[in-house]
């Protein structure tokens, strides 16, 4: 009986074991990340930069550009993971995801007019969270009513949904002036580059992923369909309103800090899961861990693996992400 | 002592108006065993829905020891009231353990971890459902009648004062069947209240100690299961001749291929 209770994987230390190997992760492969890139730095070099020591171009290197591009990268990887997560309940189906269901599309396109009608900053977020939020309303409500035949019904949604976005994009770009273009074309492959300013992104992401703990065992009896959680004491239309609006927050302000970055929502979950098991007081904390970590080290690899050029770091996530998908696919998990 | 009355109450089946006629006020008290009788479609399942809250009535309402269910919160009226569903919903993957300890859910507050005592219910219950050497198992790899008993094994976990069961003896075996309706029993003796929805009349008049019948065209009659429970209530039930003989002192009704015809 007892390897069934530790199986079960429903104490505190079971939750907080995995939660500090992944902190753990978590800071060393951002301390790598910042030593890796165009100019090589030691650990005590980026000691000492962080500290306002050592050379002026270390400092500068260290605080100015990698610092934030760090923070920006570990913090988009944390609220897709999570918003990927939130979604997979909602739906209940491994599948989902804010980029293959059109979600992050739609923040694109919102994020996209709003460059365009020169809007910065909160209110750029603001309109990626229009767009979030209209895209999952869109999914849901097209293929919502989930019973059999749920996963061709909800990907054959998320794909329509975002082929439709594609073309708003094709057409936003089509009518720029050129001057924007750039700027543009950056939200469209999921980049870093541009990423300066993370605290909007960790302002988010931190009281989020605090505040979904308690609410992790609501959300396992979500998982396990809205009768069912209903009948045994939980709120469900006012929770997946919640997590709607959650998961559409978490996706948008993803957006407006990184692009639209793919997959990281579908891959994180679903390999946690593989290991942890699905409670959700520990998948909902360890995906924004290890989401952050997955977009962390694959930003550093798209800064070195063809340094001095950079690619961006969407290019990295689908390369890991399609794979999986259609591994999952194929497997029938869902 | 919990006590559950359905007060004037008609429940709402999609597709057909609510008639005042067919109101139910019944009181269902602890320690009886109620069966809920009635041909297909006819809102079995939508009652035992209604009576747990999870379905709005069509009219009048349904009433926990004097509060009207609409005006309690739900987590209190899951400490309460359980359901076991007949159709399962296919969620994410889980195990048969998991499932049991849902049952939990109810008596814990958002911060609380499933304590030993949590656990230990959930090993017991799995235990009084023959579902031991299968804790372990993906839900989605049980039979039929293994998911009806972990389902079962979840609501027992729960220990609700009142347990609305729907259809408890689909796809299991004989020998199952008879050790769920024991079961059932063996609340009802702890003075539970326990109502289930049944299609087989012959389960009922072993085990039940009140009937309700939900006839599709009148209005519906409940009472003690040895009175209503005879040829001239349930062939107009089912619109189909019956006949009837006697084992262990209980009746058994056998369909027979013979026209019925309504007297009316």
């Amino acid at each position: 009986m007892l390897d069934v209770r530790s199986k079960a994987r429903v104490t505190r230390r079971a939750i907080f074991l995995p939660i500090a190997l992944l902190v753990l992760l978590a800071v060393l492969s951002m301390v790598l990340s910042v030593t890796q890139g165009s100019v090589a730095l030691s650990p005590s070099a980026v000691w000492q930069a962080l500290q306002g020591q050592g050379s002026i171009l270390n400092q500068t290197v260290v605080m100015e550009l990698r610092l934030p591009r760090v923070l920006s990268a570990f913090a988009t990887g944390g609220l897709l993971a999570l918003a990927g997560a939130l979604m997979q309940i909602l739906l209940r189906n491994p599948l989902a995801d804010p980029y293959v269901l059109g979600i992050s599309g739609g923040a694109s396109v919102a994020a996209l007019a709003a460059i365009l009608l020169g809007l910065t900053g909160l209110l750029m977020s603001g309109m990626a969270f229009i767009g979030a939020a209209l895209s999952t309303l869109l999914v849901f409500g097209l293929a919502g009513q989930l019973s059999h035949n749920s996963t061709l019904r909800l990907l054959l949604t998320g794909v329509v949904i975002a082929a439709g976005w594609g073309a708003l994009i094709t057409l936003i770009l089509a009518l720029a002036p050129p001057d924007k273009l750039p700027g543009m074309l950056y939200w469209l492959m999921g980049d870093l580059a541009y990423a300066h300013t993370p605290w909007l992104a960790w302002l988010v992401l931190v009281p989020v992923t605090v505040l979904l703990v308690p609410l992790g065992r609501s959300l396992n009896l979500l998982a396990r369909g809205p009768m069912q959680a209903a009948a045994l004491g939980v709120n469900v239309k006012g929770l997946e309103r919640l997590v709607f609006i959650v998961a559409s927050l978490l996706t948008a302000v993803a957006v407006t800090t990184a692009g639209s970055v793919g997959f990281v929502g579908l891959v994180v979950p679903h390999m946690l899961r593989l290991v942890l098991g699905n409670d959700q007081r520990l998948i909902l904390p360890a995906s924004a861990l290890a989401g952050g970590c997955l977009v962390t080290l694959a930003d550093t690899l798209a800064r070195t693996v063809i340094a001095p050029e950079q690619l961006p770091v969407g290019v990295i996530t689908a390369l890991l992400g399609v794979p999986t998908f259609l591994y999952l696919l194929q497997r029938g998990r869902v | 002592m919990t006590w559950l009355r359905a007060d004037q109450l008609v429940v709402a089946i999609p597709g057909q108006t609510p008639c005042s006629e067919h109101a139910l006020t019944i009181d269902f008290k602890p320690g009886e065993v109620w069966g809920v009788l009635g041909p297909n479609g006819v809102g079995k399942t939508t009652l035992l829905h209604t009576l747990a809250s999870l379905t709005t009535p069509a009219m009048g309402q349904v009433m926990l020891d004097d509060t009207p269910l609409k005006d309690l919160h739900r987590t209190h009226i899951a400490q309460q009231v359980g359901v076991m569903f007949q159709a399962h919903q296919d969620g994410f993957p889980a195990t048969v353990f998991e499932t049991a300890l849902l049952g939990r859910f109810p008596h814990l507050s958002p911060w609380d971890m499933e304590s030993e005592q949590d656990l230990a219910l959930a090993e017991q219950a799995l235990a009084q459902l023959d579902l031991t050497s299968l804790v372990q198992r993906s839900l989605s790899t049980l039979s039929g009648g293994e998911r009806q008993r972990a389902a079962l094994a979840t609501l027992l976990t729960q220990q609700p004062e009142i347990w609305l069961v729907d259809e408890p003896t689909n796809h299991l075996d004989l020998h199952h069947q008879v050790a769920v309706m024991a079961l059932l029993k063996e609340q009802a003796l702890r003075q539970k209240t326990v109502i289930m929805s049944l299609h087989d009349v012959n389960l009922a008049a072993q085990w039940c100690s009140h009937v309700l019948l939900l006839y599709p065209d009148r209005a519906p009659i409940w009472g003690r299961a040895e009175t209503l429970l005879t040829q001239e209530y349930l062939e107009p039930l089912y619109r189909q001749s019956l006949a009837v003989t006697e084992v262990n002192q209980r009746p058994v009704f056998v369909p027979v291929a013979q026209v019925y015809k309504s007297i009316d």
